[in-house]
C-alpha cells in the first residue's frame, strides 16, 4: 500500500515533465509569440522593439535553452511573468484567483455528491415507484445537457424572471474564503455558479448510485439480512450502501475533471474571478508563462485526484490489492 | 440472446413437428449483429433517440435545402424581432434568421462529431491493438504516453491547440481528435489482451500469420463492438467540447453558426430577448439527450452482458 503510494506519486514526475514538454513544444511550433501575439486588439511592436524584448525576457535563446530554464524556474517556484499584464507575476495571479477556482469547484463537488447520493438512493429503494422515475429522467436530462445551458437557464429563470438571486460576483481583492463576514455578505453570490457547476456531476453520481445500490438489492446477503429479521433501513444503510458506494468512487476521478474545466466555462458566465477567467484571455495573448502554469497545474491537481481516489478505493473494498 | 433463440426454434419446430413427426430443427443461427438489431429495436428509448440522431443527420445532409434563409444573411430591420409566421424562432441581434441558423448549425455540429471520431479512430484502434497485441516494452511505453495523454484536462488543450493554430472546423477536428483518443485506445487494448490468447488466434499464429494480420483480420474485427459503442458515445462528447469551445469564442468563427457560439454569442441580449439563446440551447441538449439514450441502447444491445 505504502510503497504502491510512493510510486504513484513519483511516476507524477515524468508525467508532469512530458506535460509540459508538450506544452511548450505546441507553443512553439505555432505562429504567433507573446510579443507578436495575432490578437484581435494586439498592438503590434516594431521589429526593433520587438528584438529587445525577446532579448529581454530570454526569448531569442534556442529553445532548449529556454525549456531548460523554465524547469529550473518552476523548481524554485517560479512561474516568470504575465506577459499580458506585465507588471505582474504568474504565481502572484495565480495565488489570488486560484482559490476562488478551488473554492468553487470544492462547492460543487459537496453539492453534486450529496444531493446526487441521496436522490440515487432513493430512487433505488423506491424503485418504479413515481419518485425513481422523476429522479431518473432529471438526471438524465441533467446528463445530457451542458452546463452553460444550465446556466444560461438559471439566469432566465432564477436571476431575471423571479429576481432572487444575483448574477455577477464581486472582484478577487474581497475575496477570502476563511472570513465569516466574507461568505454573510456574499453567500448569495454563489448559489448559482455552484448548481451550474455541480448539476452534471450531481446527475452522474445520482445514475451510477441508483444502478449500484439495484445491483446490490438483489444479491444473496441482502436477502439474508432482511431473512433474519433487520429492519429495511439497516439493510440500506449497513450492507448496501456499503457495497454499492465501491462502484460510485471510481467515477469520482473523472468528475474532477469535469468539475475542474467546467470552471472555466462557469467563470465566464457568471464573471467569478477565478483561474479560469484568465486562462482565455492569456491564450489569445500567447501569454507563454500563463499558459504552461494554468495547464500544469489543473493537471497536477488532476492527478493528485486521480491517486486519492484510487487509494480511497482500495480503501473501501479490501479484495483489491495493490502491487 | 437466449431468448429470441427460443423463440424461433419453437415457432419453426411445431408446423414441422406435426406434419413430419420426429424431426426437430436446430435453432436458425442468427449473427451478432442481427441479435444486437433486434435488442436495439425493443428499447424504445433508444429507438426514440435513433429517430432524432437520424433526423439530425438528414437536416445536416438537406441544410442548404431547408433553410428558409441563407444563414448569413442579416436584415437590420427586421433584428431582435421574437417568433413569427416569417421568422418562426425569430432573429438574431442583427436580423439572422434563427430558424436557418439552427439548422446549418445541425451541420457544423455532426460534422465536427463525425471528423473527431475519424481522427479519434485512425490514432486510437492502432495505438490500442498493438500495444496490446505486442505486449512488452512497446506496450508499456505506449501506455505511459496515454497516461500522460490522460491526465491531459481535455477541454484546455482542445483551447490550446484551436487558439495556436487558429478555430477552423479542420482545426478542432484536430484538436478534438488528438485529445480523445486516449480512452479507445484503452478499450481496444483491453479487449485485445484477452483476444490474443483465444484458440483460433493462436491456431492463426501457428499456421505462420503474422502480427500485422493477426490484428487486421481477427482482433479488430473482433473488437467492433467496443469500437462502434465508443464512437456513439464520442460523436456527443466532441459536439458537447465543440459547443463549449464556441461558447468560449474560441471555437467556431463568425458568420458559420455553431449552437454553442450562437449560445455565448446571445447571452448578452437574454434580459430582453429570451428566444435567441435557448432555442439554440435546447437543439443542443435534445441532440446530447438523443445521442446518450441511443448510446445506452446501442451498448445494452451489443453487450448483453452489460445489461442487468
Amino acid at each position: 500500500m505504502l510503497r504502491y503510494t510512493v510510486e504513484r506519486l513519483l511516476w507524477m514526475f515524468p508525467t508532469m515533465l512530458a506535460m509540459s514538454l508538450i506544452i511548450f513544444v505546441i507553443m512553439h511550433a505555432t505562429p504567433g509569440s507573446p510579443l507578436d501575439p495575432l490578437a484581435a486588439n494586439a498592438n503590434p511592436l516594431t521589429p526593433q522593439a520587438q528584438a529587445n524584448m525577446a532579448r529581454h525576457y530570454g526569448l531569442d535563446k534556442p529553445l532548449h535553452e529556454q525549456y531548460l530554464t523554465f524547469l529550473w524556474n518552476v523548481v524554485h517556484l517560479d512561474f516568470g511573468i504575465s506577459y499580458v499584464q506585465k507588471d505582474r507575476e504568474v504565481s502572484t495571479i495565480i495565488q489570488n484567483t486560484f482559490p476562488i477556482s478551488l473554492v468553487l469547484g470544492s462547492l460543487a463537488l459537496i453539492f453534486a455528491t450529496t444531493i446526487g447520493l441521496t436522490l440515487g438512493i432513493v430512487a433505488a429503494v423506491r424503485q418504479n415507484t413515481w419518485i425513481d422515475y422523476l429522479a431518473t429522467s432529471v438526471s438524465m436530462l441533467a446528463v445530457s445537457t451542458p452546463n452553460f445551458v444550465v446556466g444560461v437557464l438559471l439566469i432566465v429563470v432564477v436571476a431575471l424572471g423571479l429576481n432572487l438571486l444575483p448574477i455577477a460576483m464581486t472582484s478577487a481583492d474581497l475575496f477570502d474564503p476563511w472570513s465569516i463576514e466574507y461568505w454573510s455578505k456574499n453567500w448569495t453570490f454563489w448559489i448559482l455558479p455552484t448548481i451550474t457547476l455541480g448539476v452534471g456531476p450531481l446527475a452522474t453520481i445520482a445514475r451510477y448510485t441508483r444502478a449500484s445500490m439495484i445491483d446490490v438489492i438483489r444479491s444473496d446477503f441482502v436477502r439474508t439480512a432482511r431473512a433474519k429479521g433487520l429492519l429495511e433501513g439497516a439493510v440500506v444503510m449497513r450492507h448496501v450502501l456499503k457495497n454499492a458506494l465501491i462502484p460510485v468512487v471510481t467515477i469520482i476521478g473523472p468528475l474532477f475533471a469535469a468539475v475542474g474545466t467546467g470552471t472555466f466555462v462557469v467563470e465566464f458566465l457568471f464573471s467569478v474571478p477565478g483561474m479560469g477567467k484568465f486562462f482565455v484571455t492569456s491564450m489569445s495573448g500567447r501569454d507563454y508563462n500563463m499558459i504552461m502554469a494554468v495547464l500544469l497545474i489543473y493537471g497536477f491537481f488532476l492527478a493528485i485526484m486521480n491517486i486519492v481516489v484510487d487509494l480511497l478505493y482500495g480503501f473501501l473494498d479490501p479484495r483489491i490489492r495493490y502491487n | 440472446m437466449s431468448v429470441e433463440k427460443v423463440a424461433t426454434a419453437q415457432t419453426i419446430a411445431v408446423p414441422v413437428a406435426e406434419e413430419i413427426g420426429e424431426v426437430w430443427l436446430a435453432p436458425k443461427p442468427t449473427s451478432l449483429w442481427r441479435d444486437a438489431w433486434f435488442r436495439l429495436i425493443r428499447n424504445k428509448l433508444a429507438v426514440a433517440g435513433g429517430i432524432v440522431v437520424l433526423l439530425m443527420i438528414l437536416v445536416a445532409i438537406f441544410a442548404d435545402q431547408l433553410m428558409p434563409f441563407p444563414y448569413d444573411k442579416s436584415s437590420l430591420s427586421h433584428a431582435n424581432e421574437a417568433p413569427s409566421a416569417t421568422y418562426w424562432l425569430g432573429t438574431d441581434y442583427i436580423g439572422r434568421d434563427l430558424l436557418s441558423r439552427i439548422i446549418f448549425g445541425a451541420r457544423v455540429s455532426l460534422l465536427v462529431g463525425l471528423g473527431a471520431q475519424v481522427i479519434i479512430v485512425l490514432i486510437g484502434i492502432p495505438v490500442g491493438a498493438v500495444a496490446g497485441y505486442y505486449g512488452g516494452k512497446l506496450d508499456s511505453y505506449l501506455m505511459r504516453f496515454v497516461d500522460v495523454m490522460y491526465a491531459f484536462p481535455q477541454l484546455l488543450f482542445v483551447i490550446l491547440i484551436t487558439t495556436m493554430l487558429g478555430a477552423s472546423i479542420i482545426n478542432i477536428f484536430i484538436a478534438l481528435g488528438l485529445t480523445g483518443w486516449v480512452g479507445l485506445a484503452r478499450q481496444v487494448r483491453a479487449q485485445v489482451l484477452t483476444l490474443r490468447e483465444r484458440e483460433y488466434v493462436k491456431a492463426s499464429r501457428v499456421s505462420g500469420a503474422g502480427g500485422p494480420y493477426i490484428i487486421l483480420r481477427h482482433l479488430i474485427p473482433n473488437t467492433m463492438t467496443v469500437i462502434i459503442v465508443s464512437l456513439t458515445f464520442g460523436i456527443p462528447l466532441a459536439i458537447f467540447t465543440e459547443a463549449t469551445l464556441s461558447f468560449l469564442g474560441q471555437g467556431i468563427k463568425p458568420p458559420i453558426p455553431s449552437w454553442g457560439q450562437m449560445v455565448g454569442e446571445n447571452q448578452q441580449y437574454l434580459r430582453s430577448y429570451w428566444h435567441m439563446t435557448i432555442f439554440p440551447a435546447l437543439a443542443l441538449a435534445l441532440t446530447m439527450l438523443s445521442f446518450t439514450f441511443f448510446g445506452d441502447g446501442l451498448r445494452d444491445a451489443l453487450d448483453p452482458r452489460m445489461n442487468k
